[in-house]
C-alpha cells in the first residue's frame, strides 16, 4: 500500500532500520565468534593440534575487532531508541525498556570475559583458558534472548496493564519477556547468528582452497564454521515454521503481505516473486494451493486476505513479499549445499577439491546475510503501521525534534566510513597472517599482533607499539 | 527507601560513576590532544593511550546503564530529555561512535596518515563529547527540559548560559581527572618526567575547573535562580565539600604531593554531582516532572533492582578478576622486552 508518510517519520524509520541492520551483523558475529573460537580451541588442545590452535587464536582477533565495531554501534542504538521514538519509551519503557537491561549485564559480562580470554592466550593454563572462553559464549546467547525478546514484545505485547491516561499501570516482567513471539523469534535469531558465522568464515577459507591452499589449516578452518552453519540450517528452517505459524495466528496483516494474499479465503497459491499493481498479482510464479496446504496441511485452509484488513493497517506489501522470498529460497538454498556437503563425504570425494561446492560454499556467507536481512525485514516492515502492535503506531511515536533528515545522512555517512574501515582493519589482519606465514615458509604458529588489538589487558606496556603517532620513541 | 528512591539512588551512582570513569577517559583524549606534535607528543601519548586500553569499553557502560535506568524506571523523564535535547544528544552519540572507533583502529592503522587521521579524530571527539553531554546536564538542572515529545526549544534548552558553563566545567572536569590519573600510572610505570609533566597539567586543569565551578554557581543565580535557591537551602554541604576537597587537591598538587590526590580530586567531583541531586531532589526534570509522577510501575522498577543486584554479584568478581589479571601481567612481564603474544601454548612469560 501507498501512504503518505511525513518525510520526518521516513528519515526516522530509515535510519533506525540502517543502523539496526548493520548493528546486527556485528551482534551476529558476537554470539557466533565466540563459539567457534571456543570449538577450535578445543579440538587443538585435545588433539594437540597447533592449526586448530592458531585458527582459534586468529578468530578471536578477529572477535575483538568486531565486538569493538558492535559496541561502539550498539551504544548508538540505545540512544535512537529516545532520539527517534520518545513516545514509545516515554509511553512503554516500563515494560519495552526491561530486557535491555538485562541485556546490558550480559554484554556486560561478554566484554570481560572477551578481555580475559584474549588476555590468557600465553598467561593462563590451557584449560583455564578455554574455561574463559565459555562465558562469553553464554553470555551471547543470554544477550541475544533479552534484545529479541525486546523485539518479540513489540510484535505481541503483553505483560502490562493499560491505565486511563494511557500509560502503563502495572507490569509483570515474567510476561513482558515470554510473550508469545518470544518462543520463535529467539531460537530463530540465535541459529541465524550461528548460520551467519559459520557461513562467512567458511567462505573464507572455501575462496583459499580454491586459490589451491589446502593444508590442515584451510581446511579445517572451511571445515568447524561449515558444519557447525550446515547444521544449524535445517534446524532454522525448522523454527521458521513455527514462526510462520505463530504470524498466521497473531499478526494476520503481516502474513497477507509476505503472501501477498488480496482476497481472503481457501485455496490460497503460493506466490514467488511478483508484486502488487492495483490490488493484483503480477510478475510472479504462483503455484495453486500451495499457500493453504503449507499453513493448515490442506488446501480448504481459509488464509486472512488484505481484503478484510482496514486500509489504514496494512504493511507495504512489496518489500515484505519480496524479503520473505528470499529469506526463505536462500535458507532452502542452505540447507541443500549442507546436504551436498554430506553427499561429498558419502562419496568420499574430497570437498577441498570439489570446485562448485567450494564455489557454492564462497557466496554462502553473502547469502546468510541477506536472508538475516531480509528476515528482520519482513518482522519489521510486516508490523507496520505499528510500532508496539495493534497499540501505538509508529507515526504516534515519533520524535516531534526538527532536523532528522540530516541525522539521517550523517549516520549513512558515519557508518560507511565506519564499515568501509573495520573491512580494512580485518584485511591488515589477514595481510599481516599472511606475511608471517610467509616468513614462516608454512603456517606461522606464532602471531605477533596481539598489541594492536583493541580489548585485553596489555603485556608489557613499555613496548606496545602503535599507540601514538607513527614515530612515538619508546618510553 | 522505597524501590523509587533506591532506584534514584542507583540512576546518580551510575551517573557518578559515568562522570568519574568516563570522564577520565575523555579527559585522556584532550591531553592526547593537548600533547603537540609526533615528536613531542610520542611520550605522553603512549602512556595516556596504555592507560585507557585495557578497561576503555567498561567505562562506556556506565552510560548505557543510565540511559536504560532512565528509560524504564522514568520513562517520561527519558522521553521529554531525548526529544528536547535531540540535537546535543545526537552530537555527543556521533562523538562515541566516533571516539569508540578511532580508538579500536588507531593501532591496527598501518599507514602513517591513516594513524594520525584516527588519532586526530580520537583527541577531537573526546574533547566535544563531554560539552555536549554537560550542556544537555545544563538543561536539565536550569529547567528548560518540559515534559512531552519535544515541548521545549530544541536549540536554546541548550545553547544558555548555564549549559554552557555547565558543558565547559564537564570539558574541565574530564581533563583534571585524567590529568591525576595519569599521574598516578605514570608513577606505577616509574616515569618521573611524566609525572611532572602530568603534575602542572592536573594543576592548570584544577584551577581552570575551579574557577568555572564558581563562575557557574554565579550564573546558576541569574539563569537558574530555582536550582540556586535549592543548592543554597540544602545543596551547600556538598558543595562547600567540593570546595575543600577540590582546594586541598590543587595543594597537593602544587607540592607535587601524589598521596591522595586521586581521592580528593574524585571526591571533588563526586560531591558537585550529588550537590546537583540533592539540589533538585524530589524533582527529575526540575520545576515540571517528580521522580514520583515519572516513575514506572513498582513491578519494573523492582524488576529493576533485582536486575541489578545480580549484576553487582556476577559483574564485581569478573570485573575483579580481569583487573587483578591486569596488574599481574603488568608484574610478570615488565621489562621482559617482548610483547609477541605467540604460539597460542600455554608459557609464562
Ligand atoms: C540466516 C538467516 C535466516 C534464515 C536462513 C531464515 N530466517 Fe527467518 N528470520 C531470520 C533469519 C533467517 C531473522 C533473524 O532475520 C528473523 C527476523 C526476526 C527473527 O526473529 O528472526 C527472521 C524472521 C522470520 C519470520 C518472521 C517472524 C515475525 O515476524 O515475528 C518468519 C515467519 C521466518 N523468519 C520464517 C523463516 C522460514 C520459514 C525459513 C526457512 C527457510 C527462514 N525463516 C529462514
Ligand atoms: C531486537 C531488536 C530490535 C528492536 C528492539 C527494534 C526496534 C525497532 C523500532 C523501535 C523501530 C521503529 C518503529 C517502527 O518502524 O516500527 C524499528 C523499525 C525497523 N527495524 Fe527494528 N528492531 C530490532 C531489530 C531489527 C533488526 C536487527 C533489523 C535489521 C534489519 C531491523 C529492521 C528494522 C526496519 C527495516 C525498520 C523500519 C520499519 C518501517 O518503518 O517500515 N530491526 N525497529
Ligand atoms: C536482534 C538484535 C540484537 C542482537 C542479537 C544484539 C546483539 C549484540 C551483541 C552480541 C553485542 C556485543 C557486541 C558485539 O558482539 O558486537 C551487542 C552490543 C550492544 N548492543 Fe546489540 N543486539 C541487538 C540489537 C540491539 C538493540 C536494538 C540495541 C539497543 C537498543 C542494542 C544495544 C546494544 C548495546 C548498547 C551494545 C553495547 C554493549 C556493551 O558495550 O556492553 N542492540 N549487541
Amino acid at each position: 500500500m501507498v501512504y503518505d508518510v511525513a518525510p520526518e517519520l521516513l528519515a526516522a524509520r530509515s535510519q533506525m532500520a540502517f543502523t539496526l541492520g548493520f548493528h546486527i551483523i556485528l551482534a551476529c558475529l558476537g554470539v557466533g565468534l565466540p563459539t567457534m573460537v571456543l570449538i577450535a580451541n578445543a579440538i587443538g588442545l585435545r588433539r594437540r593440534d597447533p592449526a586448530a590452535l592458531l585458527l582459534a587464536h586468529r578468530w578471536s582477533t578477529v572477535m575483538a575487532v568486531t565486538f569493538a565495531v558492535g559496541a561502539v554501534t550498539g551504544t548508538v542504538l540505545s540512544f535512537e531508541l529516545g532520539l527517534l521514538w520518545p513516545v514509545l519509551m516515554g509511553r512503554f519503557g516500563g515494560a519495552f525498556g526491561l530486557p535491555f537491561a538485562i541485556e546490558g549485564l550480559f554484554f556486560f559480562l561478554e566484554a570481560i570475559f572477551i578481555a580475559i580470554y584474549i588476555y590468557g592466550w600465553n598467561r593462563l593454563s590451557p584449560r583455564a583458558h578455554l574455561l574463559s572462553g565459555i562465558p562469553v559464549a553464554l553470555a551471547g546467547i543470554g544477550g541475544t534472548f533479552s534484545v529479541v525478546a525486546a523485539n518479540a514484545w513489540m510484535n505481541q505485547p503483553a505483560g502490562f496493564v493499560l491505565g486511563a491516561d494511557g500509560r502503563v499501570a502495572a507490569v509483570t516482567p515474567l510476561e513482558v519477556l515470554f510473550n508469545r513471539a518470544t518462543v520463535y523469534e529467539v531460537p530463530h535469531m540465535l541459529l541465524a547468528a550461528y548460520m551467519v558465522t559459520g557461513f562467512l568464515l567458511a567462505s573464507v577459507y572455501a575462496v583459499g582452497l580454491l586459490r589451491g591452499h589446502a593444508d590442515r589449516y584451510v581446511r579445517l578452518g572451511f571445515l568447524i564454521p561449515f558444519c557447525l552453519a550446515a547444521a544449524a540450517a535445517p534446524l532454522q528452517v525448522a523454527v521458521g515454521d513455527v514462526a510462520v505459524r505463530g504470524v498466521i495466528a497473531d499478526q494476520p496483516a503481516k502474513f497477507a503481505a509476505m503472501e501477498l494474499i488480496t482476497a481472503g479465503g481457501p485455496n490460497q497459491p503460493e506466490t514467488l516473486g511478483g508484486i502488487l499493481v492495483d490490488g493484483k498479482v503480477v510478475g510472479a510464479i504462483q503455484i495453486p494451493n500451495l499457500a493453504s496446504i503449507l499453513a493448515g496441511f490442506s488446501p480448504d485452509t481459509s488464509i486472512t486476505g488484505l481484503n478484510s484488513i482496514p486500509i489504514d493497517e496494512q504493511p507495504p506489501t512489496a518489500i515484505v513479499h519480496l524479503a520473505w522470498n528470499a529469506m526463505v529460497g536462500i535458507g532452502t538454498a542452505l540447507v541443500l549445499l549442507g546436504v551436498w556437503g554430506l553427499f561429498l563425504r558419502w562419496r568420499r570425494r574430497d570437498y577441498g577439491s570439489a570446485r562448485w561446492f567450494l564455489r557454492a560454499a564462497a557466496i554462502s556467507g553473502f547469502g546468510a546475510v541477506i536472508a538475516l536481512e531480509s528476515g528482520w525485514i519482513v518482522t519489521e516492515v510486516g508490523r507496520q503501521p505499528w510500532v508496539v502492535f495493534g497499540i501505538l503506531r509508529t507515526a504516534d511515536a515519533v520524535t516531534h525534534a526538527p532536523g532528522v533528515q540530516a541525522t539521517f545522512i550523517a549516520v549513512v555517512c558515519l557508518y560507511t566510513v565506519l564499515g568501509i574501515a573495520t573491512l580494512i582493519a580485518l584485511r591488515a589482519l589477514e595481510r599481516r597472517w599472511a606475511r608471517a606465514d610467509a616468513d614462516a615458509g608454512g603456517r606461522a604458529l606464532a602471531d605477533t599482533t596481539d598489541d594492536t588489538i583493541p580489548y585485553g589487558p596489555r603485556g608489557d606496556p613499555g613496548n606496545r607499539h602503535g599507540s601514538g603517532e607513527p614515530g612515538d620513541p619508546p618510553p | 527507601m522505597s524501590a523509587l528512591q533506591l532506584t534514584a539512588v542507583v540512576l546518580w551512582l551510575g551517573l557518578t560513576a559515568y562522570a568519574v570513569f568516563g570522564g577520565a577517559d575523555f579527559g585522556a583524549g584532550f591531553w592526547d590532544l593537548a600533547a603537540g606534535g609526533s615528536e613531542r607528543g610520542g611520550v605522553p601519548r603512549a602512556l595516556i593511550a596504555d592507560s585507557i586500553g585495557p578497561v576503555w569499553e567498561a567505562n562506556h557502560t556506565w552510560l548505557i546503564f543510565d540511559l536504560v535506568i532512565l528509560w524504564t524506571a522514568f520513562p517520561p523523564a527519558f522521553a521529554a530529555i531525548m526529544s528536547t535535547l535531540f540535537i546535543p544528544l545526537t552530537l555527543a552519540a556521533l562523538g562515541i561512535v566516533l571516539r569508540g572507533a578511532a580508538f579500536a583502529f588507531r593501532p591496527m592503522a598501518t599507514g602513517l596518515r591513516e594513524r594520525r587521521a584516527a588519532g586526530a579524530v580520537f583527541a577531537l571527539s573526546s574533547l566535544v563529547t563531554p560539552f555536549f553531554l554537560g550542556a544537555a546536564g545544563g538543561a536539565i538542572a536550569s529547567g528548560r527540559v518540559p515534559v512531552g515529545n519535544a515541548a521545549g526549544d530544541p536549540w536554546t534548552s541548550w545553547l544558555n548560559p548555564t549549559s554552557f558553563v555547565v558543558g565547559l566545567l564537564a570539558m574541565a572536569t574530564c581533563a583534571y581527572l585524567a590529568a591525576v590519573f595519569l599521574v598516578a600510572d605514570a608513577r606505577r610505570r616509574s616515569q618521573p618526567d611524566l609525572v611532572a609533566y602530568f603534575f602542572r597539567r592536573a594543576t592548570l586543569a584544577a584551577i581552570v575547573a575551579g574557577a568555572l565551578a564558581v563562575a557557574g554557581i554565579a550564573v546558576l543565580r541569574v539563569d537558574a535562580p530555582i536550582l540556586a535557591d535549592e543548592l543554597r537551602r540544602r545543596g551547600w554541604p556538598l558543595i562547600l565539600a567540593s570546595a575543600l576537597l577540590g582546594t586541598a587537591a590543587l595543594f597537593l598538587l602544587r607540592r607535587q604531593t601524589p598521596q591522595g590526590t586521586r581521592v580528593l580530586a574524585v571526591g571533588a567531583v563526586v560531591a558537585v554531582i550529588w550537590g546537583w541531586g540533592v539540589a533538585q531532589y524530589p524533582d527529575i526534570l526540575p520545576g515540571s516532572l517528580s521522580l514520583a509522577d515519572a516513575a514506572a510501575p513498582t513491578g519494573s522498577l523492582e524488576a529493576l533492582l533485582i536486575v541489578f543486584i545480580v549484576a553487582a554479584l556476577v559483574i564485581a568478581p569478573s570485573l575483579g578478576l580481569l583487573y587483578s589479571l591486569d596488574q599481574r601481567s603488568r608484574l610478570v612481564s615488565h621489562g621482559l622486552g617482548s610483547d609477541s603474544v605467540d604460539a597460542p601454548a600455554p608459557s609464562h612469560d
